[in-house]
């Protein structure tokens, strides 16, 4: 089959059609935010005390969807990979980052994404959580020539988990389908253990 | 559920591949995928970006404000601004849309502060303030957020977004014991 994926960058698209997609893709996403309860702090507050695993079901589910799409589409010679646009690795800053980021995703309880619907369901603090984030953004700007050597630090580039670790990108995808399975057996065994009725436990 | 009350939320499993297809099709057609602090960044920029060239007055104010001078800020400001950044913005935008169709759909829109029951609606917003504060300086560091690192750079395999998610749970359930009252 002829390698017709990604669309935008076989083809060339202009930035109306650009802004259009963004807008739809967008639409999507914050529909299915809403729909698995994280337009509330409540539903997400459920992963650090273990009454409600919707953060774990729902982000390994999508992670497993898109990877197993992703990874068909490329076997299938329909998408190249190549030309899919990977993070850069920057091994200290995503880790201490990440850390920061965990500590202010609990304070907190919503992440940028989240805030934006709850916002849209009119949780006040959503919004609250959006303004602070906002200003803390700006803070970051201004005492960025500061951390600037660090942020720059431990550059990777472009490399994947089967790259970095010699290991078949099928084999790489495999384990990580295997362990989100686990992930969601254990998520259902502490529901049966704690007595949990999950938001996201509707049959 | 009483007759006109909210909808239960969907089975996560069900939220979840529906929220994997959004990603996959972002993969598909853009060659990239989600992301939502990058736009938070861009419009908090563009709002400092044109706070200042207002008080400072005049079209040619525009050409020196204090978020083209800073390095940081310059990178979403200036005329080397990324369009995907654009891009991102739509996104954001959207995603609010999407928000307000569900939430709208399933009985859920009202103006109210989601907070534990042994909470206080000023503590609820204090820490939603703080939280969102600490978050934008992890996630500008990491670059990307939940969505732009755990679950795009997740499902392309991207070696430093599986760090950033291990380190990002391991920060949470770092300072979850300090913060249980807020939420049990």
């Amino acid at each position: 089959m002829e390698m017709v994926a990604p669309f935008a960058k076989v083809f060339s698209m202009g930035d109306i059609p650009t802004s259009v997609i963004a807008i739809i893709l967008g639409i999507g996403f914050g529909f299915f935010l809403e729909k698995a309860g994280f337009g509330s702090a409540k539903t997400l507050a459920g992963v650090w005390y273990g009454y409600d695993f919707a953060v774990i079901r729902v982000m390994f589910t999508a992670i497993l969807v898109s990877m197993l799409g992703l990874f068909g589409l490329h076997y299938a010679g329909v998408l190249n990979l190549d030309l899919v646009y990977i993070n850069g690795t920057y091994v200290w800053p995503q880790i201490v980052g990440g850390f920061i980021f965990g500590i202010g995703f609990n304070v907190g309880q919503y992440c940028p994404g989240t805030s934006a619907v709850a916002c849209a369901t009119g949780r006040i603090d959503g919004f609250v959580f959006i303004f602070g984030f906002l200003v803390g953004v700006v803070g970051f700007a201004f005492v960025f020539p500061w951390i600037e050597p660090f942020f720059n630090s431990s550059n990777m580039g472009r490399i994947t988990l089967p790259e970095a670790f010699g290991i078949p990108a099928g084999v790489v995808v495999l384990g990580v389908v295997l362990i989100a399975l686990g992930a969601f057996a254990f998520t259902h065994f502490l529901d049966r253990k704690l007595g949990n009725v999950p938001a996201g436990g509707e049959k | 559920m009483t007759k006109n009350g909210p909808a239960p939320y969907w089975n996560s499993y069900k939220a979840g591949i529906g929220l994997g297809l959004v990603l996959l099709a972002a993969f598909v057609i853009m060659g990239r995928g989600l992301g939502a602090s990058g736009a938070m960044t861009r419009m908090a920029s563009y709002a400092v970006h044109k706070t200042d060239a207002m008080i400072k007055g005049g079209t040619a104010a525009e050409s020196k404000t204090i978020a083209l001078k800073n390095k940081y800020m310059a990178r979403y400001v200036g005329s080397s601004a990324d369009p995907f950044d654009d891009f991102l913005v739509f996104l954001f935008l959207g995603a609010i849309v999407g928000g307000l169709i569900s939430g709208a759909s399933a009985r859920r829109i009202s103006f109210s502060v989601i907070k534990g029951p042994q909470s206080t609606t000023k503590r609820r917003l204090i820490f939603a303030f703080s939280g969102g504060l600490i978050s934008a300086f992890g996630a500008r560091l990491a670059r990307g957020c939940t969505s732009g690192q755990a679950l795009t750079g997740g499902a392309t395999l991207a070696l430093g977004s599986w760090l950033f998610m291990l380190a990002c749970f391991a920060g949470g359930y770092a300072i979850a014991y300090f913060t249980r009252k807020e939420w049990i």
